[in-house]
């Protein structure tokens, strides 16, 4: 697998969604880079997942849905909360702990909230905001709207007893959620084939009579589409998804973890970074000549220069107030 | 442009890294992103990577230095680029340019040897306090009162002064020791029993208590006991009627037990006035047997009988229940193996008397069978030395476990 | 006033709560069409149909889950754990996710949710399922606790539960149930939070919660025939937030206190009682405070062993002679 494939069908008559997607793409892994660099400098405290890598997934996903639908992700979620529309500057800001973080400083990299945009976390118990998101699901059937909840998580989270409670539930009462695993192949340091009897995710969703799909996690349209179905069924017959991206990350699993060492080789992420979600998209856009060299430079340059404002905003922006540590623990 | 090559934090937890190895050396070319040397933290084996690019001009932290995260471990700039000003700039962040594992261990300072004076308070462990007990809201009552809380007898648990003795104290004037008579002898204190005293109660507080126990074996007692209430006439002797004939018997063989301690001498009783501490609904007090080492085991059952039914009765008048010389406390029909009593100043000793239990006892090399008794013995040690209570103690031991010896 | 049992005031509360607020739902295991594991959802499937009275499989992590992820978006659930034995499976959403939301979010997402159910031990049920655990949930910012004892407390303080807009740890008891007391007609809350002094004393405080405020009230009947002690009964109904002033109030006048729960004494909430004494009420204490507890075992079968590791009136009467100096 030395040659990248050919991305899902490419229409020329899109380019400029295209264009949005590699956009965000860029900015998310440029967003992600800054945030190691950051975090190595002290200015980044505690546990720190970085998303690169695994860009197409966020990207094709949350493309898919409607601004009013909900979003939840678990702690590898820098990526999902700036595309679900959280400016750069709040998610940089909440991991330097800052006031002017998207969660005032108090959630930090694990736990992003925007409500304006109806993302709803940010959460680092493996498996644990499954059920919340079929809350979500359960919610929006209470009340008869035909708003859809997607739902991110690893491959590790399908061991745990949460994610076959929850998929039983959706299942049982056709909630309109879809449960996209976000499979990168090593939870920790731990392989998925080390840690799990069956190997194909997807296939979990058969125990539950659940629509299922796989699809290549470094192929941004062909993962945009996939959603788009997912989303539609949800919608239109309520009926929940599990939807299996197959991606890769690039970093250690989060910022105090060794990138490859005992659990896996430098050759194998040498070869998988070959399937770069974002090298891909670009040279199909060249070659297809959607895109020219020049406004891919340009747009970088846009993406570097979002990425040094978000730094700037996060850096300028003031520490919470001590009085901070005793408010937000009860509603009044 | 030279960049700093920094000890990264790579943990959320991480002070300072080892670096294990670089993998470029002075003079090579790096690029940004590239991997300079693997680093390890306090979790994993992580890689440092070039923050910029250029010549690795010097490295600051050789293989197997530990430095703290912040650290300057190297220099990237061009190869001709004056790195001179960076060098010298903040040496306190500057790593030292070796490894911690190759300083020689002599080099450690050894350590201050302690001052004599030091080592010997070391040696004497501090005395506990011997602070009145009483509850908070006593002392709160007893301030607002004005009472000073050492001249009130405590009846809760351990002597604990609680609310109703601060009460009652306020209404009453603690009792005086009994008028005096010519049973008795006044010694003045000598130097060293001044010292002695003044030293205890500083380290002590009012009254320095100290604690003997020992274990008498009761069988022969029992018997005693069975054969006396066999007979048809009289009162019934109890254990502690026993006890107390003991206690009276031994004190007239060691009047250094059988004394007060008064306020700069000390008062030897030629008598024997036994305080027997009887517990009442609302607390504790102590009747006395007046000449109790005169008084037959018949006279001192019915005595004691008769006070402890006035006791509880409040019958009884002050003159009964002050000028004590010596004390005894019960709890055995509490089931308590041994307790420590606080003695009833200005007497200074008290036998606090334990339950009598049966228990495995090697006697003549064999494992047997025996009632056994625990007294415990609190003594005043301004007055009292810990030899001369133990031979006091151990006079009334052989007393119960021959009966005889109490006549002889 | 009507009379009425502990169960009819519950489910009195969640017919006008379900009534009043459309948002309001319940959703738990035999919650709907069995009628509830111990009927307090009584003729609720019937009046507000099945898509506000959900029947679970059993899943406490995942129902659990499901309601507070419903909660996040602005619904006000009630989740009915059979038992809170059960509710041991869903820990984690109570804690990581409801307790949390509000203060990880930078106060964007309040959590409405009143997790409620029996509590403590029954009658014989043995170790897995008698326990009285509000200490675990009374340990974490972010929940509030409440135990009530009687029916008027019970129905006031589910009122004020739903209502709340912060996660409530609702506990009843399953010997509670078929006790009857009086209830008002029509609408009213017991604030959370607040004590209740269900008896006046002057000599001790006795300081209980749900099911032992029966054996404190019956302690202090004695107390005062036997021993003409008088003994102030003050039920928390609240553990967390804790009413501190009224348990203050009451020490400062009678100097003595006895806690009587029903938990394991290791860090009950007995100990969070006597901690807040010794220090807001240490001048006015006459004897430390004593605490009546179970015994500090998981709970045996046998009927004579279960009894005597429960809190009783005895155990209770021979704290306050303790405390009382009366021994």
């Amino acid at each position: 697998m030395s040659q990248p494939a050919r991305l899902h069908h490419v229409e020329p008559g899109r380019a400029e969604f295209y264009h949005r997607l590699l956009r965000q793409m860029l900015l998310v892994r440029r967003f992600e880079e800054r945030a190691g660099e950051a975090y190595a400098q002290g200015q980044i405290g505690g546990f720190c997942h970085l998303y690169i890598g695994q860009e197409a997934v966020a990207v094709g996903a949350l493309n898919a849905i409607r601004p009013d639908d909900y979003v939840f992700a678990s702690y590898r979620e820098h990526a999902h909360a700036i595309i679900a529309g959280t400016a750069p500057g709040a998610v940089m800001a909440e991991l330097f702990g800052r006031e002017g973080g998207c969660s005032g400083g108090k959630g930090g990299s694990m736990h992003l909230f925007n409500v304006e945009h109806n993302f709803l976390g940010g959460h680092g118990i493996v498996g644990a905001h499954l059920p919340l998101a079929a809350g979500a699901a359960f919610a929006s059937r209470y009340r008869g709207t035909d708003q859809v909840v997607l739902c991110f998580f690893g491959e590790a989270a399908v061991n745990i007893g949460a994610f076959h409670e929850t998929l039983n539930m959706a299942a049982l009462w056709e909630l309109p959620v879809v449960f996209l695993c976000e499979n990168n192949r090593y939870g920790m340091g731990t392989a998925l084939e080390r840690a799990a009897a069956v190997w194909d995710v997807y296939r979990r969703a058969c125990s539950y009579d659940m629509a299922e799909e796989t699809v290549d996690g470094m192929d941004v349209l062909a993962v945009y589409e996939a959603t788009r179905g997912a989303v539609t069924r949800a919608r239109q017959e309520h009926l929940p998804t599990l939807l299996e991206a197959r991606t890769y990350r690039y970093m250690g699993h989060s910022m105090a973890d060794p990138i490859h060492g005992h659990y896996r080789t430098k050759e194998e992420l040498e070869e998988q970074k070959l399937q770069d979600p974002i090298q891909r998209l670009l040279r199909q856009l060249l070659d297809d000549e959607l895109m020219t060299d020049a406004a891919i430079e340009r747009m970088r340059g846009e993406v570097e220069q979002e990425v040094e404002e978000a730094l700037r905003f996060a850096d300028e922006s003031p520490e919470p107030p001590p009085e901070a540590l005793y408010t937000d623990v009860y509603r009044d | 442009m030279a960049t700093k090559v920094l000890m990264e934090a790579l943990s959320p937890t991480m002070e300072e890294g080892k670096v294990l190895s670089w993998l470029k050396r002075e003079g090579d070319t790096v690029s940004s992103g590239e991997v300079l040397a693997e680093v390890e933290t306090d979790k994993a084996v992580m890689e440092l990577q070039a923050r910029g690019s250029g010549v690795l001009r010097k490295i600051l932290a050789g293989d197997g230095a530990t430095v703290e995260v912040g650290s300057i471990v190297g220099i990237i700039a061009a190869a001709d680029e004056d790195i001179g000003s960076l060098l010298q700039a903040d040496p306190s962040k500057q790593a030292p340019p070796q490894a911690e594992a190759a300083k020689p261990a002599a080099s450690r300072p050894p350590p201050k040897p302690e001052s004599p004076a030091m080592a010997a308070a070391a040696t004497t462990a501090p005395p506990s306090a011997g602070r009145v007990k009483a509850s908070p809201l006593a002392r709160r009552l007893a301030e607002d009162r004005g009472l000073e809380l050492a001249g009130v007898s405590g009846s809760g648990p351990g002597g604990r002064i609680v609310k109703r003795d601060v009460e009652r104290a306020a209404i009453r004037p603690l009792p005086v020791a009994a008028g005096t008579s010519s049973g008795y002898e006044d010694v003045e204190l000598s130097q060293i029993r001044k010292t002695i005293a003044k030293r205890l109660v500083q380290s002590l507080g009012p009254i320095p208590h100290f604690f003997l126990t020992t274990e008498v074996d009761m069988e022969r007692a029992a018997d005693a006991r069975a054969h006396l209430n066999g007979l048809d006439d009289g009162p019934r002797i109890s254990f502690n009627d026993i006890i107390l004939k003991a206690v009276a018997a031994a004190l007239t063989q060691h009047r250094d037990c059988n004394a007060w301690w008064l306020d700069g001498k000390i008062r030897y009783f030629n008598e024997v006035h036994l305080s027997v501490a009887v517990a009442v609904q609302d607390g504790l007090i102590t009747p006395v047997i007046r000449n109790a080492h005169m008084k037959s085991l018949r006279q001192i059952a019915a005595e004691s009988r008769e006070l402890a039914d006035r006791a509880r009765n409040r019958k009884l008048t002050p003159e009964e229940y002050t000028g004590g010389t010596f004390s005894v406390s019960n709890l055995g029909m509490f089931d308590i193996d041994q307790f420590t009593g606080v003695i009833n100043p200005p007497e200074a000793g008290l036998i606090a008397v334990g339950s009598i239990a049966e228990k495995p006892v090697v006697v003549d090399a064999d494992v047997t069978v025996r009632r056994r008794m625990r007294l415990t013995m609190s003594c005043d040690h301004r007055v009292i030395d810990g030899a001369t209570g133990a031979r006091f103690l151990q006079t009334v031991r052989r007393m119960l476990e021959n009966p005889l010896a109490i006549v002889w | 006033m009507p009379v009425v049992t502990y169960r009819d005031a519950l489910n009195q509360a969640l017919r006008e709560e379900m009534d009043r607020d459309p948002n309001v739902f319940l959703m738990g295991e035999e919650v709907g069409v069995y009628q509830g594991a111990y009927k307090v959802s009584r003729g609720l499937l019937e009046a507000f149909n099945e898509r506000r009275v959900i029947d679970t499989p059993i899943a406490e992590l995942g129902f659990a889950g499901i309601g507070v992820g419903a909660a996040m978006v602005g619904l006000r659930p009630v989740i009915e754990f059979m038992t809170w034995n059960f509710a041991l499976l869903a820990v984690d959403q109570v804690v990581n996710s409801a307790a949390k939301m509000l203060y990880m979010s930078g106060g964007q997402i309040p959590i409405p949710i009143v997790f409620r159910g029996p509590g403590g031990a029954a009658l014989q049920l043995a170790a897995q399922h008698s326990q009285a655990l509000e200490s675990w949930y009374a340990h974490v910012p972010g929940l509030k606790v409440v135990a009530p004892a009687t029916p008027y407390d019970a129905k006031g303080l589910l009122k004020a539960a739903i209502r709340d807009d912060n996660p409530v740890v609702f506990l009843e008891g399953e010997m509670l149930y078929n006790a009857k007391g009086e209830v008002p007609d029509g609408d009213y809350t017991v604030p959370i939070g607040v004590a209740d002094v269900k008896r006046e004393g002057s000599d001790v405080t006795l300081i209980c919660h749900s099911k032992t405020v029966t054996v404190a009230e019956r302690a202090a009947e004695r107390l005062a025939a036997e021993l003409d002690v008088s003994a102030e009964v003050v039920d928390l109904r609240s553990i967390r937030p804790l009413d501190t002033e009224t348990i203050v109030t009451s020490v400062q006048k009678t100097n003595r206190c006895v806690v009587v729960e029903e938990g394991w004494p290791f860090c009950g909430v007995g100990a969070q009682v006597v901690d807040e004494l010794q220090r807001r009420a240490f001048d006015s204490l006459d004897a430390p405070v004593l605490r009546v507890t179970s015994a500090d075992v998981p709970m045996p079968y046998n009927k004579k062993l279960e009894r005597a590791a429960k809190p009783n009136p005895d155990r209770v009467i021979a704290a306050v002679k303790q405390v009382a100096y009366l021994d």
